[in-house]
């Protein structure tokens, strides 16, 4: 055997010491890089937070949520802190529950379909990537759709409009969390109730259905809060409101639209409605994100 | 065989490692206890032992590998060349450079042939010739043969057994002292396990060797000296391994001391 | 068989007829909804396409994607403007939000920190996820832009001869949409890369030590390197992502009607254009807008189905 030991030696006669070398120098750079690209992380999360949370308590109260917008009045008006925007939190509960009543009942049999009669058939295969592409559609474009579907057709802005925009929109998220919670309820399942004489749709319903459902639920938790805070798909299909609406097909209030529609105005009593409105919604997110980890931490 | 063993008796005084009563432990527990072993130079000192017995553990102490889990500490000493391989001053990283590792799992990076050999020795800033060294060190694991005319293939395509030898020779570009194997042929099949022990008798003359080995033909073919690792477990039911018995590998294979290492080698436990 | 008849319910032979029936049509309506996601993508291609039709016939596509003009008043459509504001924006966020993502994800994948503040990390880079698209605009109108005020003019008063500081900043432009739609998009890269970082065989990080390399040597040298598709897919996802985000980036950039080379200049994108103008526009506005979201959904579209493509690669490698 031809002998390397022609080349120069390379580690022999070397100390074992730890010595300060340009390695050293080099790797307590690129750690103290990483934990600076973490802290540059964080800050945004925590200036935001902390200016949504000093910002919108000013005008947290219970007539928030009872209360009709304002008409716009400068600060040193009497009635500078009237009002609230008890409309958009009922809005945004129609334009959400419509959402979710399309999208849970789609998603979750989507995904039965996917997990239980399907799984890794080349049609299945099609249909999660057409749901991760799905996924991945602006959501303002779910906005010009619903617009072209609905707003053209009823001749009317519309709670139900925004609704079918924004299911849409959860559509994939709900296929997705579904789809693996299906997937994860182990096998043996399955085959004790095949095994005791129950039919496809018995063994679904009754076993796997059940013991996935916390699973579903956490992303239907998460689903929901984020379509909460959707404002792009809503802007154009279900437009504003300043007034009270229980109609699912007239125009209607909703707290993300708020948001933008007050931020935009000069008037500062609006701005604070806008800043308490921001509040509300990520209090909403923040609460969904606890309690899905909850969920998922008990399980 | 016995030309082996005679010209590692003759370099026998040169000791590589020495161990004075290491202790080693995951948190609370004692994984092994009292290790007090001199590994010779170039010569095959091979670990047996039944599994959990710590013989792996103590393996991965002579370069340090155990550094990368978190509960893991010792005492005793584990002395090189007379160095204290733990004493606080010492480089964990410079000592893998001087003491090669080769795993129980081929691990050849998803790089090509060329690009696998060549990284030891570009960490240690090498600028001599760096194709001699890949043919040298393929060579050395006595594949340079087979793959030269594929050095830009990438190393995960090879077979196990080609894998395998691929660590070696990664692992002797960098021309270490010391080449510890876990295992090395746990994963191939009989054939590549042949050539691997036939590369070993190679290697010895340049290097020393430790490796640990659950099949016991293997180190009664291949190795000079074996220690072997047995475990005992306590009231709580922990299992601490320990050495049974060290020597020279006939005498473990064929007159042993201790009664617990007949029965080990003559297949009636473990 | 004997007659169900004998067991003298008559039942059994009945019910399982209608299980069986039940059993089919529960499995074709899985099936019909299963295929609903495939039909709904073609719907929302198809139903925009369609609306979009009279303004693609009298633009076409090229002077449509070249011309910079958006006129309502003499009903003339170029979204030149608004293509250059997305893909100028959605780059420089991919930018400053590359590095500091795969930084991020480093810092989750390895053991810098311990496990228990890793998590709260973890929660913390989810959360900046979640929080609504119009809550970074108003805390980009009224909390960041103000406070950028004061660096972005100094750039601008000692660099202002390089053509990218060339206007004077005000609170609203390029530069701050850019930077928060990086603030926006960087959980999605740190996840994914951390996933792809994390997905790395064990074995070769023991073998790069085994050879004396260090900790940083590994990561650049070979985990970094055998992880990098997964980390350019979550990359592509979040160029995707980006391209698309609406409110913030409306609120923030300005909408101007003329691209400009300065990242202090107000600028526009598809998505600013239709929040703006879809609520007010009739006839061929209307299929003009129609006609901008099919061109952004084309665009998203082909990001997307080459990010999926990269992360499905890399997700059958692993196995």
């Amino acid at each position: 055997m031809t002998s390397p030991e022609s080349s120069p030696a390379l580690s022999k006669g070397r100390s074992l010491t730890r010595t300060v070398s340009s390695k050293t120098i080099f790797s307590n750079v690129m750690t103290g890089l990483v934990v600076t690209c973490a802290i540059l992380a964080l800050i945004p999360l925590v200036a935001l937070l902390y200016y949504v949370i000093t910002k919108g308590i000013v005008r947290i109260s219970p007539q928030l949520f009872t209360q009709l917008p304002p008409p716009p009045f400068p600060r040193d008006h009497p009635q500078f802190n009237s009002g609230g925007f008890g409309n958009a939190v009922v809005g945004t509960f129609m334009t959400v529950g419509i959402a979710s009543l399309i999208s849970i009942p789609f998603g979750i049999l989507a995904s039965i379909y996917l997990s239980e009669f399907a799984r890794d058939t080349k049609l299945a295969n099609a249909i999660n990537f057409l749901t991760n592409v799905l996924s991945g559609v602006p959501s303002i474009v779910m906005g010009v759709f619903a617009y072209g579907l609905i707003v053209v057709k009823t001749r009317s802005y519309s709670a139900v409009a925004a609704g079918v925009a924004i299911a849409v929109l959860m559509l994939p998220t709900i296929v997705r969390t579904s789809t693996e919670a299906l997937e994860s309820v182990p096998n043996n399942l399955r085959q004790a109730s095949v095994g005791l004489g129950a039919s496809s749709y018995q063994t679904v319903l009754r076993v796997i259905l059940p013991a996935a459902i916390p699973a579903i639920i956490t992303g239907i938790i998460l689903a929901i809060a984020r379509a909460a805070g959707e404002t792009a798909p809503v802007l154009f299909t279900a437009l504003f409101n300043n007034f009270w609406n229980w109609d699912p097909w007239r125009p209607t209030a909703t707290l993300a639209v708020l948001v933008y529609n007050y931020a935009i105005t000069p008037f500062a009593n609006w701005q604070e409605l806008a800043w308490a409105a921001a509040l509300v919604l990520v209090t909403m997110v923040l609460v969904a994100n606890i309690l899905a980890r909850w969920i998922v931490r008990r399980r | 065989m016995t030309t082996n063993l005679q010209t590692s008796t003759k370099t026998n005084t040169d000791v590589v490692f020495r161990t004075e009563n290491v202790n080693i432990y995951y948190g609370d527990f004692k994984a092994v206890r009292d290790v007090n072993i001199e590994v010779p130079r170039h010569a095959i000192t091979a670990f047996i032992g039944p599994s959990g017995c710590g013989k792996s553990t103590v393996l991965r102490c002579f370069n340090r590998l155990n550094d990368l889990i978190k509960s893991f500490h010792l005492d005793g000493k584990i002395l090189y060349h007379g160095q204290d391989l733990y004493a606080s001053d010492i480089d964990a990283v410079e000592v893998r450079r001087q003491i090669g590792m080769v795993f129980q799992q081929p691990n050849p990076f998803p790089k090509t042939i060329y690009d696998n050999i060549a990284f030891g020795p570009r960490l240690l800033g090498y600028k001599g010739d760096m194709d001699e060294l890949v043919e040298n060190s393929l060579r050395g694991a006595a594949m340079w043969d087979d793959v030269k005319d594929k050095l830009k293939a990438l190393g995960t395509d090879l077979s196990g057994g080609q894998q395998q030898r691929l660590c070696i020779a990664r692992a002797i570009a960098v021309q270490p002292e010391v080449l510890l194997m876990d295992e090395p042929c746990a994963a191939l099949d009989p054939i590549s396990t042949l050539k691997i022990e036939d590369l070993m008798q190679e290697l010895k003359e340049k290097y020393t060797l430790v490796i640990v080995t659950h099949n016991m033909q293997q180190a009664s073919r291949a190795s000079d000296f074996t220690a072997f690792f047995n475990v005992q477990a306590n009231e709580k039911g922990q299992r601490t391994g320990y050495i049974e018995e060290h020597d020279r590998t006939e005498v473990i294979f064929q007159s042993p001391k201790q009664k617990a290492t007949q029965e080990y080698v003559s297949g009636r436990f473990g | 068989m004997a007659p169900a008849v004998e067991r003298n319910t008559g039942m059994s032979y009945e019910r399982t007829q209608t299980s069986r029936v039940v059993d089919n049509g529960f499995k074709w309506l899985t099936w019909l909804f299963g295929v609903g996601i495939g039909v709904t993508l073609l719907a929302i291609a198809l139903q925009v396409a369609i609306d979009a039709w009279p303004a693609i016939q009298k633009f076409g596509i090229f002077d449509f994607i070249t011309v910079a003009r958006w006129n309502p008043v003499e009903d003339i459509y170029g979204a030149w403007t608004q293509i250059y504001g997305t893909l100028i924006t959605s780059f420089i966020a991919l930018l400053i939000a590359v590095p500091i993502g795969v930084g991020v994800a480093i810092i989750l994948s390895e053991d810098f920190l311990p496990e228990r503040l890793r998590q709260p990390l973890v929660f913390m880079v989810e959360l900046l996820a979640a929080i609504p698209s119009v809550v970074y605009g108003l805390w980009g109108m009224f909390v960041l832009a103000p406070l950028l005020q004061g660096p972005m003019t100094w750039l601008h008063q000692n660099f202002g001869w390089i053509p990218l500081f060339s206007t004077p900043p005000t609170g609203r432009g390029i530069y701050i949409a850019s930077l928060v739609l990086a603030i926006m998009i960087l959980p999605i890269i740190s996840s994914i890369s951390r996933d792809s970082l994390a997905s790395v065989n064990p074995a070769l990080r023991q073998a790069a030590y085994g050879l004396g390399a260090t900790r940083w040597e590994t990561l650049i040298q070979v985990i970094i390197p055998t992880a990098i598709s997964g980390i350019i897919g979550g990359v592509m996802l979040a160029l995707g992502r980006a391209m698309g985000e609406t409110m913030a980036v409306t609120m923030l950039i300005g909408n101007s009607p003329r691209p400009s080379p300065s990242l202090f200049a107000q600028g526009s994108t598809i998505s600013a254009l239709l929040a703006n103008q879809f609520a007010e526009a009739s006839g061929l506005q209307v299929a003009a807008l129609m006609y901008a979201a099919l061109i952004l959904f084309v665009l998203t579209l082909i990001v997307n189905v080459l990010a999926e493509y990269i992360v499905k690669k890399v997700e059958i490698k692993k196995l």
